[in-house]
């Protein structure tokens, strides 16, 4: 493999690890709170629909978009709508204590519904698929670090040559461990994870920090289907549901990072990596595969190597569910509803 | 210290209760769906600014309109039983099966590779039955190994099979790309011209052998669960753990026989699919039914009845919101969306049927 | 007279329409006293001060603080008004440090470095042994009570209320605990104490109210009332504390217990060497604080827990012949026919299954029976209808869920189905546990009849009274050993009580 290739397999690598890397530390800050959000796929769709949408229309109805203002505004539609996915989520599970499994699960199948049909509306508005296009607020989140991403060779090719967003990522991922892990409302969250009963005899508000878990942790999985739409494919919408499969691995990602949002920052290219694997690959390899299933094309081999993240994740759950460390597990109320009165 | 008499008491007061009848249960369910479909009717209106009652005919229109249309209404309700069916098993060992989709792909991947290569070479019902056999045991298998590791060493089973479903599109392309002849990243209708492999007319009706299918495999699980030694261990082991163990039940091999069983069903529901309706694999075979159905299995709390009806309602949902989208120009997945409001609203309905409110009392305030 | 810290006036909280928790209460609370609140268990106690520290909101009825009326909604309400209290399940957090937990939940004007200062004071002002860094997972029982009193004053709690402090507690480590109550007091606080041993109410209390099926059966001044008195507020009227112990004679050698020994999942020793042999026709009392290994022995000698190499269990009965325990599984056990019944601490987490009605209950260690693959109901049925008739179990219908049964009812479903089968060995744990004093009776004269028909019957209890009165030989074990074999128609409390904190065992 050449240099340049590597180069792009990494470049890859982090586009797509960031898009996840929001996906999990939100599904963090919920789950850390006990809140086992399985409607991440759907809320980063609303969260990608609706920052589309919002720079749709801001640069249909002005004639000269002023990127900031496409951003600014992309930013908010996009939090905003996903912020909503949680607060559902939040008042389904919370307040009427529905089964925290079947309503992320139904908020998945909705949050579809709504970003392809808006998606589709919007493809037809402006005449056909892939035909969206928001070159200007999607330039603007592309735009690289001026100065920076043409020097330190290789290292400024491969981590200083993205948007914005990539770094803010990063930023939240080391908020978030702290807040988690330092601050005093960080410890009450925790608390309320591990042991709602506790946490509401201690005088914490159980529903207030599980609602507030809830939205600001799907506003975050908002931002990476922002970062989808804006930046891995660009400013346009396919209703592929290919934003589906992210969220998932982001959930999955969550255990890869034992619930510790800064492993997410290392694990999130990591499973970027093996996401893109399958066309970095020498060819040398899938020849010699190929030879031995008898195959006619060696592209063929790219649909078994794409079973890569999956197959990582897979022997991730089972290797951290054998070696069984105190601080390493999940929230010991995880995936249980909260009723004071339980008797 | 400081003294405070402003506390106010909470505005409502919730408390569980267990002594809903049944019927005050079904009307609060009714009333939910109501409120459901307005909503959604506003939804409707507000998107598409159409009057909500012609759209709803419309919608009934779409799913029962013609002879044609209700067979394939009652063919989907079917196939989306038979998934809900095949979860029951493992449900009830609350092991969360989140791969029914990939577990369908299998079943229905095996049955399309039987077809494709003995399609002419085995007579049709010799070759169904094999089909019915390998796709339960592919599915069954495809199932089995998130069991296995959940029973060792208890590793989580909704990721895990989560993740199965990506391994079986996966190699469902794979094989779509080795079938495909014309390099169109499809496999077309396998078959066309002998109907190798395919279900035969019974009756008259295309869909006969798989309304056989489902209602056997429903009422032999109903059965298999509420009545046998096994369904019993199955029972003990999702109520409590030690006490199956107590009762000497080995917990490990119930877990496996259970998802196994469970599996093998959604692997024969792959091949209802592949052999019995479209007759073609593709990544899209399963088509989000797996996901679906464990919404209805829940729903249901393992009463086939109850499943066949809120199947039948998602069914006629989906159809009749295809039939808005090319009646009225809106795209299809309005159904996903409509149908999503609906879930919400029956989730939703649990909390009343389990729990009740009322006013607080105020509490008195001295002056 | 002064002010009353806290009345209760009319109070009552049902739960669903079936359990009526209390009813009608009035309750005042003092400055400078200890009360007890004492009745059966399910008497409405801890329901009672739940309302005050904000877990429950009552139904009807008022609560004054210091004379003003309140509303207590929720923990946090209760703090502020000075009113925190210790529950009998800890609400600690596992993964958290002893100062983590105390900090837990306060304004951040409490940081670590301060409030650890301020703790130590409290610690050193009361007399407490606390290491603030220590996770809770790594703490004993006496160590986390001690916490939970501790994080209470530091919210500045005025009154104090602790539920059933030392069921848990060795009696030193109630001494201890008792003497920093009395220091309490003398600082002007007002602690109440929720408990059903007369002892402690006498040895702790100046006042003592007694609830009796939810409501207020009365109050009186300690220094006033005995034993005999409170026994009869309690339940009601007079009852014969006299269980019945018969000599068996004739007895044959059932379990022969050697070498025992079952390590935890952390690899420590939780029943340590342990012999002793079993008989026919006697009870075996085993006494010792809970969680010395009582459970484990048990489960061991069922097949539930792995024996250690070294250990032996043989049982012997003339109908099915000598076995060695040790080594098979309890399906083996059920399987071979051998009769050995097992009364198991947790009633609904391992011997029924809560949300099966009495007939499916009864099938659960014989629903192998019968040829072919389907259940066979039809005895089960019977047996249930036996069960509910002798033993009186109050159930709309056989199908009605075990789980929304009194607690009495479940132990008599548990304990019918365990004797129905004519068991050879009959192993209870904490059987009474939770009971009213009938069901109590009911359950002892059941455990007699068997021991007169040859039962070997093995009782782990917790009330030192009753194991007097009821056992032929008592063992005692402490830590995982036994510590003593004694006769229980000689043996002493005081004997056992030693026998009990015995550390180190008698090697």
């Amino acid at each position: 493999m050449s240099l340049s290739q590597l180069i792009s397999w990494c470049v890859a690598a982090i586009t797509f690890g960031t898009v996840i890397m929001y996906g999990c530390i939100g599904e963090t800050v919920n789950q850390k709170a006990g809140g086992l959000n399985l409607g991440v796929p759907g809320i980063m769709q609303l969260g990608g629909i609706s920052a589309l949408a919002a720079a749709f229309i801001y640069e249909k109805s002005v004639g000269t978009p002023v990127p900031v203002v496409g951003m600014t505004i992309t930013l908010l539609a996009s939090m905003l709508a996903a912020g909503l996915g949680g607060l559902l989520y939040a008042f389904l599970t919370v307040t009427l204590k529905v089964n925290q499994n079947v309503t992320g699960l139904t908020l998945t199948i909705f949050g579809t519904g709504v970003a392809n049909f808006f998606g589709g509306s919007m493809m037809k508005l402006s005449g056909g698929v892939g035909t969206i296009s928001v070159s200007a607020t999607s330039s603007a989140f592309r735009a690289k670090i001026p100065f920076l991403s043409t020097r330190f060779g290789t290292f400024g090719s491969i981590f200083l040559s993205h948007g914005w967003m990539v770094y803010t990522a990063i930023i939240i991922a080391i908020i978030a461990q702290y807040f988690l892990s330092r601050t005093r409302t960080g410890l009450n969250l925790r608390a309320v994870g591990e042991n709602p009963a506790t946490a509401d005899a201690a005088g914490i508000n159980v529903t207030k920090y599980k609602y507030l878990a809830s939205v600001i942790g799907a506003a975050i999985c908002g931002l990476g289907g922002l970062f989808y739409v804006m930046d891995y494919i660009q400013g346009t919408w396919a209703n592929d549901s290919a934003i589906e499969a992210l969220g998932w691995l982001a959930v999955a990602l969550v255990i890869f990072t034992s619930w510790k949002p800064k492993n997410s920052i290392w694990g999130a290219y990591l499973f970027g990596l093996c996401y893109w694997a399958y066309i970095y690959i020498p060819a040398g390899i899938s020849k010699f595969f190929a030879a031995k299933l008898k195959l006619t094309n060696l592209t063929y081999m790219q649909n078994l190597y794409k079973m890569l993240p999956y197959l990582v994740t897979i022997v991730v759950l089972c290797v951290v569910s054998r070696r069984r460390k105190r601080e390493n597990q999940a929230p010991a109320s995880l995936g249980i509803s909260y009723f004071r009165e339980e008797r | 210290m400081e003294k405070k008499t402003t506390h106010k008491a909470p505005l409502f007061h919730v408390r569980k209760k267990d002594d809903t009848t049944l019927i005050q249960a079904i009307l609060i369910r009714a009333v939910f769906v109501v409120l459901a479909l307005l909503v959604s009717a506003l939804f409707i209106y507000f998107v598409t600014k159409l009057d909500p009652i012609s759209v709803y005919t419309s919608m009934f229109k779409g799913a029962f309109g013609t002879s044609r249309r209700t067979w394939i209404t009652i063919r989907d309700t079917c196939l989306l039983l038979m998934i809900s069916v095949a979860l029951s098993p493992a449900f009830r060992m609350r092991f969360w099966n989140c791969g029914a989709e990939g577990q369908v792909l299998i079943g229905g991947l095996t049955t399309a590779a039987l077809m494709i290569y003995f399609g002419s070479k085995i007579p049709t019902v010799l070759l169904l039955l094999i089909m019915l056999v390998v796709s339960a045991a592919a599915g069954g298998i495809w199932a089995l190994l998130p069991a296995v590791f959940k029973a060792k060493y208890d590793t989580n089973e909704t990721l895990f099979t989560l993740m199965m479903n990506y391994l079986a599109i996966q190699l469902v392309e794979f094989f779509v790309d080795i079938w495909d002849k014309k390099q169109s990243h499809s496999v077309g209708i396998i078959n066309m011209a002998g109907h190798g492999g395919w279900f035969p007319e019974v009756l008259g009706q295309q869909y006969t052998i798989n309304i056989i299918l489902v209602v056997v495999i429903t009422v032999a699980v109903y059965v298999y669960m509420k009545y046998s030694k096994h369904g019993y261990e199955g029972a003990v082991v999702g109520e409590s753990v030690a006490t199956a163990r107590y009762a000497g039940i080995n917990v490990p091999s119930v877990i496996r026989r259970n998802v196994l069983l469970s599996g093998a069903i959604a692997g024969i529901a792959g091949f209802v699919e592949v052999a019995g309706i479209s007759h073609t694999i593709s990544k899209q075979t399963a088509g989000g039914r797996g996901f679906t159905a464990i919404i209805v299995c829940w729903l249901a709390k393992f009463n086939p009845f109850i499943m066949a009806i809120i199947s039948l309602f998602l069914v006629f949902l989906d159809k009749g919101a295809a039939q808005i989208a090319s009646d009225f120009g809106l795209n299809e997945f309005a159904s996903d969306i409509i149908t999503g409001i609906l879930l919400f609203f029956i989730l939703s309905a649990e909390f009343f049927i389990n729990y009740s409110i009322s006013r607080s009392e105020p509490v008195k305030e001295e002056h | 007279m002064q002010e009353a810290a806290v009345s209760m006036r009319h109070i009552s909280k049902s739960f669903g329409k079936k359990v009526i928790a209390n009813k009608n209460v009035d309750l005042d609370i003092y400055h400078g006293e200890i009360l007890s609140l004492l009745g059966e268990n399910g008497s409405g106690k801890t329901t009672l001060m739940n309302m005050l520290s904000g877990v429950y909101f009552p139904d009807e009825g008022e609560i004054l603080v210091n004379g003003e009326p309140v509303s207590i909604t929720c923990p946090k309400d209760a703090f502020d008004l000075g009113i925190g209290m210790v529950h009998q399940h800890f609400k600690l957090i596992d993964v958290f440090t002893a100062l983590e937990n105390i900090l837990l939940g306060l304004p951040k004007e409490n940081d670590t470095k301060s409030g650890r200062a301020a703790v130590e004071e409290i610690c050193r002002k009361y007399g407490f042994e606390l290491d603030l860094d220590k996770k809770i997972y790594d703490m004993s029982v006496s160590e986390k009570e001690t916490l939970e009193i501790v994080k209470t004053l530091y919210r500045g709690t005025e009154i104090l209320i602790l539920d059933e402090p030392t069921a848990v507690l060795t009696p030193q480590e109630t001494d201890k605990l008792f003497s920093i109550l009395k220091n309490m007091r003398e600082d002007g606080k007002a602690v109440v104490i929720i408990t059903h041993k007369l002892n402690e109410v006498m040895e702790i209390s100046d006042r003592v109210t007694v609830l009796r099926k939810g409501e207020n059966a009365g109050t009186v001044l300690t220094s006033e009332t005995n034993e005999q008195q409170l026994t009869e507020m309690m339940v009601g009227e007079k009852i014969v504390l006299d269980i019945n112990r018969d000599f068996v004679e004739n007895k044959a050698l059932r379990l022969e217990v050697k070498h025992m020994t079952v390590l935890n999942p952390d690899k420590k020793k939780v029943v340590d060497d342990i012999s002793f042999d079993l008989y026919s026709g006697e009870v075996l009392g085993i006494a010792g604080i809970s969680g010395s290994g009582q459970k484990e022995l048990l489960e061991g000698i069922m097949g539930l827990q792995k024996c250690e190499e070294g250990s032996s269990v043989i049982y012997y009965s003339t109908a099915h012949g000598t076995h060695e325990l040790v080594g098979l599984d309890t399906k083996q056990i059920i399987g071979y026919g051998l009769h050995l019944a097992f009364v198991p601490e947790d009633r609904l987490g391992m011997g029924l299954v809560g949300n099966m009605g009495i007939t499916d209950n009864v099938l659960l260690k014989r629903y192998r029976k019968g040829s072919g693959p389907f259940l066979h109901k039809t005895l089960p049925r019977q047996t249930a209808e036996k069960i509910r008739s002798e033993l009186e179990v109050v159930t709309p219908d056989l199908e009605y869920p075990v789980r929304r049964l009194s607690g009495g009812n479940v132990q008599k479903i548990l304990v019918g189905r365990e004797i129905n089968n004519k068991p050879t060995v009959l192993m209870t744990a904490y059987a009474v546990r939770g009971l009213d004093i009938n069901t109590s009776y009911t359950i002892y004269n059941i455990l007699n009849e068997q021991k007169k028909k040859g039962v070997a019957v093995i009782y782990v209890g917790e009330d030192l009274d009753v194991l007097l009165a009821l056992s032929d030989r008592i063992m005692v074990i402490c830590e995982g050993r036994m510590t003593g074999m004694l006769d229980g128609r000689t043996a002493t409390k005081e004997q056992l009580g030693y026998l009990m904190t015995k550390t180190g065992g008698a090697h």
